[in-house]
Order: C-alpha cells, then structure tokens, then sequence
C-alpha cells in the first residue's frame, strides 16, 4: 500500500512540474509588467489543486486503458487480416472523435460568421447554422479519410514525407484560388481537430500496427496519423469555402 | 452550490467527449473482433480515469488559468497599454510593431508553458520513448515542441501586428519542413510531423485563441474575425521544424562523441 501511495504521489511532483511554467508565466505577468493584485486567490489555487490532481488521473489512465486498448485492437486487426474492417474502424476512429469535437463546433460557428460578413452566404441564422454543420462535417470526414490513408500507409509501408509533402504542395495550390476570408480559419482548423483523447488512441493504434506487421518499424511507420488528421482539414476546409 | 453545477457541467461535457469513442472502440471490439481483451477490467477502470481526470482538468483550467491568462491577453493588447509603452514626445501615431514587445514575450513564454503542460504531448512523448527503446527522451521531444509553439506563437503575433497576409509564412514554413526532412534523421521524421498536431488541444488553443482576437482587435486596420485566426496554425508548423532540429542535433552531438571515442581510441 505504501508502494501505491509513494507512486501516487510522485506521480502527483511530476504533475505540479509539468503545471509550474504556467503558473510562473502568470504570476509573472500578472505582479510584474501589469502590477494587478490576484483577484480571488482562493478559487486559483483550488483550480491548481483540481488541474494537478486531473493531470496525473488522465496519464495513469492513459497507460492503464487509451493505450492497451488500442495496442491490442491493433494486433486483432492484424491478426484477423480484415482490410475491410480495419479501415472500417479507422474511419469510425477519425470521424466519430472529431464531429462531436467542442474545439471544432466552435471554429465553424466563427468561420459561418465570417461567411456571412464576406457575403458568401446569406446572413441569417438558419444560413449560418446550415454553413457550420455543413463545415463540420467535412472537417469531420476529411479526418476519417486521414485516418483511413494513414492506416493503408502504415500497411504498405510508404514513406510518410511524400504524402505529406503531397498535401503541402495541395495546400499551397489551394491557397491561391480559396477566398480569402477562409484561408485562416482553414490553416487553424488543421490544429484544432486532434482532442486529447484521440491523439493516445490513435498513437496507439499506429503503433500497435506497425509492430505487428514484419517489416514495419514502429518508429518510422507508427508515427504519422495524426500528421494526416491535421492536413486534410485544411484541403477540405479551403474546398468547402471555395464550392460554397 | 455554483461549484456543484460547474462540476457537473464539465463532467458531463467529457463524458459527450469520451462515449463516442468509447462506443466506437468497444463496438468494433465486441460485434467486429468478437473478443474480450485480456485484461479489460483495468481498461475500463483506465477510461473512468482518463474520464474523471479530464474533467478535473478542464475544471481546474476554466476556474484559474484560462480566466487569468483571457484578462492578461485582454490587458497587455489594450491600446492603453500599448502606448504606455511609448517613449516620451511620441503619439499614439508613433505605436510601430516594435511596441508590442510585451506582448511578443507573453506570447513566447505562454506558448512555451502550455505546451509544456498539454496532455496529448505528454501521452506522444511516453509512446515515443517507449517505441525508440530512450533514444527519444520525454523530456527533450516536449521541451522540442514547446520552444517551437513558442516561436511560432511570437511569430504569428508579429505577423497580426504587421498585418502581412498568413500565407507567406506558412507556405515558406512548408518549404522549410520539405528541405529538413531530406537531411533530418529518416526516424524522426513521421514524430516531428504528428508534433505538429498534438500541440494545440485542451490547454494552448483557448488562450491563444484569446491572444489572437485581442491582438487584432487593437492594432488599427486589422479584421478580427479574419486577422484573429491563424496563431494555432503557427503553432501546428513550427514544432515539425524544431523536432526535427533536435533529432539533427542529437544525432551531431552523437557522432562528435562517437569521433572522440575513435580519436582517443586510435591514439592510445
């Protein structure tokens, strides 16, 4: 038990340490170049308290359940040798992580209103609501597709930089031609569609299916779907405002 | 009884977060591979920690940091602000990009510090030691990415200051990446990518966010609602570029010690 307890608690150190550069930064800030007073220092350092304590709950259950779970479906899928399932389960994996994504509802809300002001679309709620949905969708299945790709890469062992570069080049093609009121929604949108619970699963899952192929590194070809995640938003989102 | 209702909301807000891909994971486990994992009281066990923790978390985040950090955000952009830094004899006219310095150093160290702190890097870091067998240190792969979201952060604000369209920079950001990656290690190369997207999740976006719209809210002739966006992208590029920086320079300070060895065997 005191084995448990000593575990936790270091566990608890490396959290604070991971959490002190923001605190110092703030403190900082705060005391040194705006020369403001806390406000409401009870409720800061209860905040403190809840992100330490919710950081250091998150990695153990990262490495007792996000990582088994998709190291292990990635070696049945090896396994059971079902392309059709496999990439099934990578769409699944990328789409239904990414519709329902908070970071994602709110960058279409903002990119609908900034239609609406360019005057591609019309300006009233239910246009809007129409462009957002519409937006996340796509995001959403340009994410799955990714997945799905970076899933056939893994498989075929291609080299992860020409796809990448690939898209780069697809990227600054598009640049030219997409509105130009999209274009840094559409470069943002690249970033904000991998959460924190899809990146461990879907490294794991790489990793898992690298591994259990011959051939594959897990280093060179596990890495990367989440490479692919944060590309295709870009392509689909520039397409969207381009089409619409 | 305010903290009660905050508790629950956020709960169950990263409970919306975590049962579609829950349902996916066991859908497919059950009804596709139709086998029970070995050990899967401890997964579950696993989610319903990931599932608390990241409910503490966010908690946490939305009561300290982020209204903290949204106020400071709010306060160094203030035009107020900025001219008070202004020597004396010069007019609001006189506000160049070079008067923005604090908000280019707020800017630096917030990037550096909530990178340091984001859990999807963390969770990459520990899956890339592990698969490298340590060559790739936790340690030197987040700090990497941290000193990148830094300088791409600072960047994209100089960039909303001076109002030069974000095109540029990224795509001679691309042709950087594409130049690294033929003289960067061959195993980096897919790490540094994903880099690039685990940056921006939980901790940075929310206040970076706020740092971009304030920004372009006071520097006189920029759009907020297209000026604003643009830092995460910024803070997705530069780290792909600072990681494959780090392999480069672990693999020279590696090769140095391995000629040593070699001059120091030879000679004796």
């Amino acid at each position: 038990m005191s084995k448990a307890l000593t575990t936790l608690l270091l566990a608890l150190l490396g959290s604070l340490r991971d959490l002190l550069p923001i605190i110092l930064v703030i403190l900082f800030f705060q005391f040194a170049v705006l020369k403001q007073p806390l406000p409401d220092v009870g409720q800061i350092l209860l905040g403190v308290v809840f992100v330490v304590l919710g950081l250091t709950f998150f990695i153990h259950g990262l490495e007792q359940g996000l990582f088994p779970i998709g190291e292990s479906m990635a070696t049945s899928f090896a396994r059971k040798g079902s392309l059709f399932w496999l990439i099934a389960f990578a769409f699944a994996l990328g789409f239904g992580t990414t519709v329902a994504e908070p970071a994602l509802i709110a960058v279409a809300a903002e990119a609908a209103a900034v239609a609406a002001e360019g005057g591609m679309i019309e300006s009233s709620e239910s246009a809007r609501e129409d462009y957002a949905s519409g937006l996340r969708y796509t995001v959403a299945f340009s994410v799955g597709l990714a997945i799905v790709i970076g899933v056939i890469r893994i498989l075929r062992g291609w080299p992860v930089q020409w796809l990448i570069i690939g898209g780069y080049v697809l990227v600054v093609i598009m640049t030219m031609f997409a509105p130009r009121e999209i274009i840094g929604i559409a470069y943002d949108s690249g970033g904000v569609t991998t959460s924190t619970i899809t990146v461990p699963l879907v490294t794991a899952l790489g990793v898992g299916l690298a591994s259990s192929i011959r051939g594959r590194n897990p280093m060179i070809d596990g890495f990367g779907l989440i490479a692919f995640a944060s590309l295709t938003p870009m392509i689909f989102v520039m397409a969207y405002g381009m089409l619409i | 009884m305010d903290i009660l209702n905050a508790i629950w909301t956020t709960t169950l807000a990263t409970v919306n977060d975590v049962l579609p891909i829950a349902a996916i994971i066991f859908g497919f486990q059950f009804a596709v591979l139709r086998q029970k994992p070995a050990n899967l009281r401890a997964i579950l066990f696993g989610f319903v920690w990931v599932l608390v923790g990241l409910s503490l978390f966010l908690l946490g985040l939305e009561w300290c940091l982020f209204p903290l950090g949204r106020l400071m955000a709010e306060q160094l952009t203030d035009p107020v602000f900025i001219q008070s830094t202004l020597d004396a004899g010069e007019t609001a006219a006189d506000i160049a990009w070079d008067n923005y310095y604090w908000v280019y150093i707020f800017a630096f160290m917030i990037g550096f510090s909530t990178t340091i702190a984001e859990p999807s890097l963390i969770a990459v870091a520990i899956k890339a030691n592990q698969v490298s067998a340590g060559t790739i240190g936790v340690w030197g792969l987040r700090l990497a990415v941290a000193l990148g979201v830094a300088v791409g952060i600072s960047l994209g604000c100089y960039r909303i200051v001076v109002g030069d369209p974000i095109h540029w920079y990224i795509i001679s950001g691309y042709v950087l990446v594409v130049l690294q990656t033929m003289i960067a290690p061959k195993m980096i190369i897919p790490l540094a990518y994903d880099s690039g997207g685990v940056t921006t999740s939980t901790v940075t976006v929310p206040l970076v966010a706020a740092l971009g719209l304030g920004l372009s809210e006071t520097v006189p002739g920029r759009n907020p609602l297209i000026d604003g966006f643009g830092l995460i992208a910024f803070a997705s590029l530069f780290p792909i570029i600072s990681v494959m920086t780090y392999a480069q320079l672990s693999e020279l300070r590696a090769g140095m010690a391995r000629r040593r060895r070699m001059k120091a065997r030879s000679s004796a």
